[in-house]
């Protein structure tokens, strides 16, 4: 009983203490700070009630909270971008996986933001990492989710190649945030996910071709039942190849109010992808775009965003022979929003995104460009500017202050803060690490220590 | 009769020279003159050698090596902060180079011989290659498709006949990727769908059109073995054995009492020359290198618990476990694995893909190099982190670090240079710079714990074998050659090819 009480006690003392600090005033002075668009040296973020007051030159208002950041960086959170954090815990437990969905007459309606864990071990590492918010996807074939470890590939089934799609849509992205508590969701419903190339084709049935085609059909049927809506529930209209469910979830890719996602890897995939767009009114993000930088200026003209991976410089396949570690470098110069991923579907290495972004900057991208690849233009490109990803007065209070240069391996986030909210800094992973830290070879068992 | 007896010695003498250790009985008893023994073992002596390719013994390198290096020159590498791989940091130092070897390693006042070409790396930083013990590349190249996925001979749980190298495709864009970023050896190993997935080979990282143009002179062969999910999982799934753990523990066990037997056969025949001879195993002539030492056990391990057992295998039929792979856990068993002087071959990053990967944490690598004798290694397993392994030091480094261990780079530097150098029975040869030494030598833009480093050039055996500024250092394999994007640079894309 005393027992008890004394862990009612310690949760009801850490549930006030969450809440208590996001209201607090805080003022984080004399660091670099990068705001996502600009840099500041011996600048001051101000944040309180969850959001960022204000981001300057000056002194911390009276009454605040400081924290010291000499000689330390303040950026915003990091963005993970084609993630699956919170919705997959351990990548080969099938039924830990939330993201991947083979069920026919649910496709496109798929909406993975109602299998979404806060209590996921996956999000303390990855916010360790300094990412704050995701952008959480369905597992798709051609996508990156899935573990691609080579000794597994030729036979385990996992990784992007194993996943097959029934439908050529795989249903729509949602955003997180990674504080602790109990409700991660920020938005469901923020985009679709289609794959193209090799991928896309397997789903038609085996041919480039096939899919196009089937794709202008699909959206033919949509734009239908759309219109025919009253007809449809009295069954006065031609039977339709997607449920309705489905059905309704791609109206607003129909009418280009969501954007969709769309997979794709060489260049004249890119090409027929960016013309279809235009054809069908369709607003779309390219992702993977490995070939891009060979039609850099027809993705800038078309005004589409790219979310890539600037380390892809291997042909997996025969539909990305032309990758480059300069793709992210070559897009950002001829205009193109780019957002930087991290690695194997950015779940358990979401962490590696700073990583991926330094290795761009080291292959011709700017610094301050590779920064926006991980913060403001996620935000952008997922219509969200301004809201976070950013440090400027009534974004998200997103803020990390890290021991140096946040794309460098050697730096720490040393404190973390997601909606104001200032995060433990500790993860499953450290609790492991800190029990064998002196060798478990005590008198004691391992698991005597906590 | 007199034809007999001359043959017969003068070829079993020669089969000693070419089989070394391991027909060291069989040496022992032949003699190089033609008196008769004393104790009537001249029988022995005097039958007929086996048919080419039946005595085991008789030629253990039948894929010999034809490397031979690259165009070298003598030079002297001034100015830069070198990392020696053995725990030395020296600033302003000079690397002195000549005839393909290290021959020197100093401060500033290193004197330099007459004739040596002077590399400036003032500003720079200057390692050894670096060794990737646990790479795919050739077995599993780019591009990844059907026809090309060579890597695990997934038809029976113990391969240990097959050798990665005969299905290396040396025309992998990888290798070069590798180079570019500082790789000048790897360790091309087998799959881990079996519990014995084959021989492994070591290479070196230079372009070559066939396999044996790669090979490692005078490097020991590893063994692939793999503990845990993915031998049971693949048998499993086909309702054979193993299926289990304790399946995939009675298969090593039934491999190695294999082993013993047919060892003692051919030790036996050799002894008493009487009756046939043992019909020649290529998958136990692998089991019993593991048993003379001459293969080296390259164990896929990722829990502690594991590992613990494979140790005791090991005991229990006397060999060495050279290194584990993907040692997730190594770090709870890492004064075990010191007092065993079993190297842990690790990624930092890598973790939660399934469940015996569960337990990574990024301080593995620095909580098993804390321990006097620990062998700290860094694996990539991978053709894009084959290419960063210097990222992923600098991320160990960092969570080493973190809970307040004071290691320095210099030393850091050695979990992918020398220590993978032991792990693949190598360091006599290779993994630091010290005089004698191969001269594998990476000269970095910057700190090579900086994710801005990057590999300015890269030299094999004193060979300039990749040069970040100069396309006639840049190699492509015929692969690349042709292909979409080939060829064309965009316009603010002036760094190296990759």
């Amino acid at each position: 009983m005393r027992l008890r009480t004394l862990i009612l006690a310690a949760a009801s003392v850490a549930v006030l203490a969450g809440p208590a600090l996001a209201q607090e005033l805080t003022a984080i002075t004399g660091g670099r700070v990068l705001t996502g668009a600009s840099v500041i040296e011996n600048g001051t973020v101000v944040i309180q009630n969850g959001r960022v007051v204000s981001v300057g030159t000056g002194a911390a208002p009276s009454g605040a909270r400081v924290i010291d950041a000499r000689g330390k960086v303040v950026a915003p959170g990091f963005v993970a971008v084609d993630s699956g954090l919170g919705g997959s815990e351990i990548s080969s437990v099938g039924d830990s996986d939330d993201l991947t969905n083979g069920a026919n007459s649910i496709s496109a309606s798929f909406d993975v933001s109602y299998g979404l864990d806060p209590w996921s071990f996956t999000l303390p590492v990855a916010r360790l990492g300094g990412i704050t918010r995701a952008i959480v996807v369905p597992n798709h074939p051609g996508g990156s989710g899935g573990h691609n470890h080579q000794d597994d590939s030729d036979f385990a089934g996992v990784g992007d190649g194993g996943f097959q799609s029934p439908s050529l849509f795989a249903g729509q992205a949602a955003i997180i945030h990674l504080a602790e508590g109990t409700d991660i969701l920020v938005k469901p419903r923020v985009a679709m996910v289609a794959p193209f190339g090799e991928a896309g084709a397997g789903v038609a049935g085996g041919a480039r071709g096939a899919e196009f085609v089937q794709f202008k059909e699909t959206l033919a049927e949509v734009r239908l039942y759309a219109r025919n809506r009253a007809a449809y529930d009295r069954a006065g209209l031609r039977d339709l190849s997607l449920s309705r469910a489905d059905l309704e979830a791609l109206i607003p890719v129909s009418n280009g109010t969501m954007p969709l996602i769309v997979t794709v890897h060489r260049a004249a995939d890119i090409l027929q992808v960016l013309r279809l767009a235009r054809e069908e009114g369709v607003k779309i993000i390219l992702d993977g775009a490995e070939e891009g930088w060979l039609v850099a200026d027809q993705i800038a003209d078309a005004g589409v965003p790219v979310l890539l991976n600037p380390i892809s410089n291997l042909p997996g396949s025969i539909e990305t022979r032309a990758t480059r570690m300069q793709n992210a470098a070559v897009l950002d110069a001829a205009g193109v929003t780019i957002a930087i991923k991290g690695n194997e579907g950015s779940i358990h290495r979401a962490r590696e995104t700073r990583y991926n972004a330094g290795n761009a900057v080291s292959h011709g991208l700017s610094y301050e460009s590779a920064i926006e690849a991980i913060t403001v233009n996620p935000a952008r490109i997922f219509g969200m500017a301004g809201q976070f990803g950013e440090l400027r007065p009534g974004a998200a209070a997103d803020v990390v202050v890290w021991s140096g240069d946040p794309l460098e391996p050697l730096s720490i986030a040393e404190t973390i803060f997601i909606n104001g909210q200032e995060q433990a800094p500790t993860s499953r992973q450290f609790l492991l690490r800190d029990r064998y830290a002196r060798g478990g070879e005590g008198p004691m068992p391992p698991a005597y220590s906590r | 009769m007199t034809v007999n007896r001359l043959r017969g010695p003068s070829l079993a003498a020669l089969a000693c020279v070419l089989a070394g250790a391991m027909a060291l009985s069989a040496c022992a008893t032949t003699g190089g003159d033609d008196t008769p023994a004393a104790d009537g073992s001249s029988d022995a002596e005097a039958r007929e050698p086996l048919a080419r390719g039946l005595d085991y013994a008789a030629n253990p390198d039948p894929f010999p090596s034809t490397y031979r290096g690259l165009p070298r020159e003598n030079m002297a590498i001034l100015g830069g902060t070198v990392f020696d791989g053995a725990g030395r940091r020296i600033e302003n130092g000079v690397v002195i180079v000549t005839d393909g070897r290290v021959a020197a390693v100093g401060g500033a006042s290193t004197p330099i011989p007459a004739g040596h070409r002077r590399v400036d790396a003032a500003g720079r930083f200057v390692t050894p290659g670096i060794i990737d013990t646990h790479s795919h590349l050739g077995v599993y190249p780019s591009p990844g498709v059907q026809g090309m996925s060579d890597g695990n001979e997934a038809t029976q749980p113990n391969t240990a006949e097959v050798w990665a190298e005969h299905s290396i495709w040396p025309q992998d864009p990888g290798f070069n990727a590798a180079r570019a970023g500082g790789v000048t050896t790897l360790q091309i190993l087998p799959g881990s769908a079996n519990l014995f997935g084959g021989r492994g080979v070591t290479v070196r990282n230079v372009p070559s059109v066939t396999m044996q143009g790669m090979k490692m002179p005078g490097a020991p062969y590893g063994l692939k073995m793999a503990c845990g999910e993915n031998p049971s999982r693949v048998y499993g799934g086909r309702n054979s054995s193993p299926a289990t753990g304790m399946g995939n523990v009675a298969g090593y066990r039934a491999a190695f009492i294999a082993a013993r037997e047919y060892k003692a056969k051919w030790d036996k025949w050799r002894e008493d020359g009487e009756g046939s001879p043992p019909t020649r195993n290529l998958e136990l002539e692998t089991l019993v290198g593991v048993l003379d030492g001459s293969v080296l056990i390259q164990n896929h391990c990722y829990r502690a618990d594991e590992m613990a057992v494979m140790i005791d295998i090991a005991r229990e039929f006397g060999y060495r476990i050279t290194a584990f792979h993907h040692a997730v856990e190594a770090y709870k068993v890492a004064p075990l694995l010191a007092r065993e002087g079993i190297c842990a071959d690790m990624w930092t990053g890598w973790w939660g893909f399934k469940m015996e990967a569960l337990d990574g944490v990024e301080a593995n690598v620095a909580l098993v190099d804390a321990p006097p004798g620990g062998c700290a290694v860094i694996h990539s397993d991978d053709a894009e982190l084959t290419q960063r392994l210097n990222q992923e030091a600098a991320a160990a480094l960092a969570a080493g670090r973190r809970i307040g261990m004071a290691i320095p780079e210099e030393r850091a530097i050695g979990w992918i240079t020398l220590n993978p150098a032991k792990s693949l029975g190598i360091a006599d040869q290779t993994g630091s710079l010290e005089a004698g030494k191969r001269a594998d030598v990476v000269i970095w833009s910057a700190n090579p714990f900086s994710v801005y480093a990057r590999a300015d050039q890269v030299f094999i055996d004193g060979g300039l074998a990749f040069d970040r500024f100069n396309p006639a250092y840049q190699p492509v394999s015929d692969f690349e050659l042709g292909q979409p994007g080939y060829g064309v640079s965009a316009a603010n894309v002036t760094q190296g090819a990759r």
